[in-house]
């Protein structure tokens, strides 16, 4: 029953929605920002609403004579409450969806976005297949995968042979350990495996399995917030003064948190694609500004997802003289390039996914607080899930 | 292997802790406390403000917690639980899991749904090696405070008047109201406790558990599963319950990482095909 009536909805929502879309009617351009804002995922949500907030701010609210208007939505991080405000919001005549914290959240809306033909910008959720979903996503975020497959050129690079990974046991962790084992051992390292269940209590029997291999390093990847725990455990283990090295992609030094880890995460070295301590003018301006604009919150990589995401909306809309047709929006974000806080970027055309340079950071002290210090660059990272497909 | 024991102990120590006021409840007053966790977290969350607003030192938080987790359970068992203690277990269960989603929900209004981190003075820290044997510091003062609450609480049940009061309340509430026995008194000093005793849990557990809003609801099973493996007739039960728990849980993920998360609930169903009624309890 439900589901028929599901259908018939988006049915109706298919043939009604577009003629609405695509009118020049009324002035105002609705942006609808779909996030986790209570929940565990809160943080995301959180970072990505100042980060939208403070672009407009910055901005100005009128684009190519239209007036933007964002509706901001809490989803609690659950993909059945994310599908039904997308598709109130679709039936609200909105031009552009945009937010989802996690993979579940953005697939769940593909379908409305692609029968709406509603561009539906990612600006958290990090599993590669997730642009594939529909022609109308665009994201402004990362993939898991590009961030942590970097990583395996720079451990081998750097006399690293023998590797355990400890992963969450969840679509993003086994995502993030294949996209650094498989390069890895193919470049001749070792790799040892090990997945934690999400609900997971005590770190300590995993890790000292992996101290027990005596590897050059430990490649972790678990969700923000219990990465304390984990890096906790590892020097109480003694891991760090018996030469294992803690790499892995940034999720672990999340720089909403990072300072409240405590000094156990000085040392780590991690690749992602956002520091806030990332050294460029735009940067400065930005960490500046969003912290003044919240009460000293430090951005984190979700918000620049967010900020260039309403940047990736402004221009596209800029493009199109102010149509909201949802073909012509995307089309306009193709191949799109901009310098974002986080250094060049742009959008790719053939996958609509974002292309950006990976950093290679360590976690170091400065003026008192712990950064993500950037000391390598890997330019121009392009998603290595669908460019393996694509050879 | 030494090790993966010591990790185990003292994983099964915290777990007693946490969940040995339930069995009290559970087990002595015969009250489904679901809400058992709520007290923990509220003793976590004691710890995490008084030392990051009030640079409490770490240790003069855990009596605190304890304090607050007790008041707290006193408050609650004056003004709620008491008014349950005839009605039937579904009402228990129904009263208290609400009372643990409001709790949730206020902690994560209170104080954001992030994960709250504690930093431990660096004598607790790091690690010694004690013939080989790589030893957590952390670990062993866990180890060492349970094990001298067990012996306490184990002293105060079966050593003195109030332990034989309590007993006697349990056995026959009417006799013993009838013999001159404050119930109600008794009971309520049990109850706070019981929950200061998860307080405390929560405090120390912070920084191998972590913390964040949806404790009670995460730890909810954990504790559930040490009173029924463990029995409720005493303290014995859920002590034993505990450590095994603790031992196989952190043992089976060293050995089998694939399977570890299972290795807990596998050795759950096994005891309680053997023995339904827990380790420890008479039958009834």
């Amino acid at each position: 029953m439900d589901v028929i009536r599901r259908g018939i909805l988006l049915a109706a929502a298919a043939t009604l929605v577009p003629s609405y879309a695509a009118g020049q009617g009324s002035d105002t351009v609705k942006v609808g920002l779909i996030l986790p804002l209570t929940g565990p995922f809160a943080s995301t949500g959180r970072q990505i609403e100042a980060a939208a907030r403070l672009y407009m701010a910055q901005n100005g609210s009128t684009v190519a004579g239209r007036k933007i208007e964002l509706i901001v939505k809490d989803d609690t991080g659950t993909p059945d409450i994310t599908k039904r405000i997308a598709q109130e919001m679709v039936n609200d005549k909105i031009a552009v969806l945009a937010g989802f914290g996690l993979t579940p959240l953005a697939l769940a809306v593909a379908p409305i976005a692609t029968q709406a033909k509603v561009p539906e910008i990612v600006m958290a959720a990090g599993s590669s297949m997730i642009t594939e979903a529909s022609p109308f996503i665009v994201r402004t975020s990362f993939t898991v995968a590009q961030s942590a497959a970097p990583m395996a050129e720079w451990a081998t690079k750097n006399g690293i042979r023998k590797v355990v990974t400890i992963v969450t046991d969840y679509a993003p962790g086994i995502d993030a350990e294949k996209a650094f084992s498989e390069p890895f051992v193919k470049a001749g390292g070792k790799v040892d495996n090990v997945r934690v269940p999400l609900r997971n209590p005590d770190f300590a029997p995993f890790l000292q399995r992996a101290a027990d291999e005596k590897p050059d390093a430990l490649f972790v990847f678990v969700p923000a917030g219990v990465g304390a725990q984990l890096m906790k455990q590892y020097v109480e283990r003694g891991l760090d003064k018996s030469g294992v090295r803690l790499i892995g992609p940034g999720d672990v030094t999340d720089d909403d948190i990072l300072n409240d880890m405590g000094d156990v995460a000085m040392g780590a070295i991690t690749t992602q694609f956002y520091s806030a301590a990332h050294p460029s003018p735009e940067n400065k301006a930005y960490v500046e500004a969003f912290k003044k604009a919240n009460k000293g919150m430090r951005p984190n990589f979700m918000s620049v997802g967010g900020y260039d995401g309403m940047h990736l909306i402004y221009e596209a809309l800029k493009k199109t003289n102010g149509s909201t047709d949802g073909e012509k929006l995307v089309d306009a974000m193709k191949s799109m390039s901009w310098t974002s806080p986080r250094g060049p970027i742009s959008i790719d055309p053939a996958t609509r996914d974002i292309v950006q340079n990976i950093y290679v950071r360590k976690v170091e002290k400065v003026g008192g607080e712990l950064y993500n210090v950037e000391f390598a660059t890997i330019p121009n990272v392009k998603d290595p899930v669908k460019a393996a497909v694509a050879k | 292997m030494l090790t993966i024991l010591f990790d185990g102990v003292a994983y099964g120590m915290l777990l007693f802790v946490l969940a040995v006021g339930l069995s009290v409840t559970l087990g002595l007053m015969n009250f489904v406390n679901l809400a058992h966790g709520a007290f923990a977290m509220a003793g976590g969350y004691v710890t995490v403000l008084l030392m990051s607003r009030f640079g409490v030192p770490f240790l003069a938080c855990l009596p605190l917690a304890f304090l607050a987790a007790a008041l707290l359970g006193a408050v609650l068992e004056r003004t709620l639980y008491r008014r349950l203690y005839d009605r039937p277990h579904l009402d228990h269960v129904l009263f208290s899991i609400g009372l643990v989603f409001m709790a949730v929900a206020a902690t994560d209004y209170a104080m954001g749904s992030q994960q709250q981190n504690i930093r431990l003075p660096s004598w607790l820290s790091g690690r010694l090696d004690v013939m080989g044997v790589g030893i957590g510091r952390y670990r062993a003062f866990l180890i060492a405070t349970c094990g001298v609450l067990v012996v306490a609480l184990q002293f105060v049940l079966s050593r003195t008047r109030f332990g034989v009061r309590l007993r006697a309340a349990v056995d026959d509430r009417r006799v013993a109201r009838g013999l001159g026995i404050p119930v109600d008194r008794v009971f309520a000093v049990t109850f706070a406790v019981g929950s200061g005793l998860a307080g405390l849990g929560g405090a120390m557990g912070a920084e191998i558990l972590g913390l964040d809003p949806t404790f009670p609801l995460k730890f909810m099973i954990y504790f559930l599963i040490v009173v029924t493996v463990g029995g409720t007739a005493g303290l014995v039960g859920p002590f034993v319950a505990a450590l095994v728990l603790g031992i196989a849980d952190v043992a089976g993920k060293y050995y089998v990482p694939s399977l570890g998360a299972f290795v807990i609930y596998t050795l759950m169903i096994a005891i309680l095909l053997v023995r339904p009624q827990g380790l420890f309890a008479r039958a009834r």
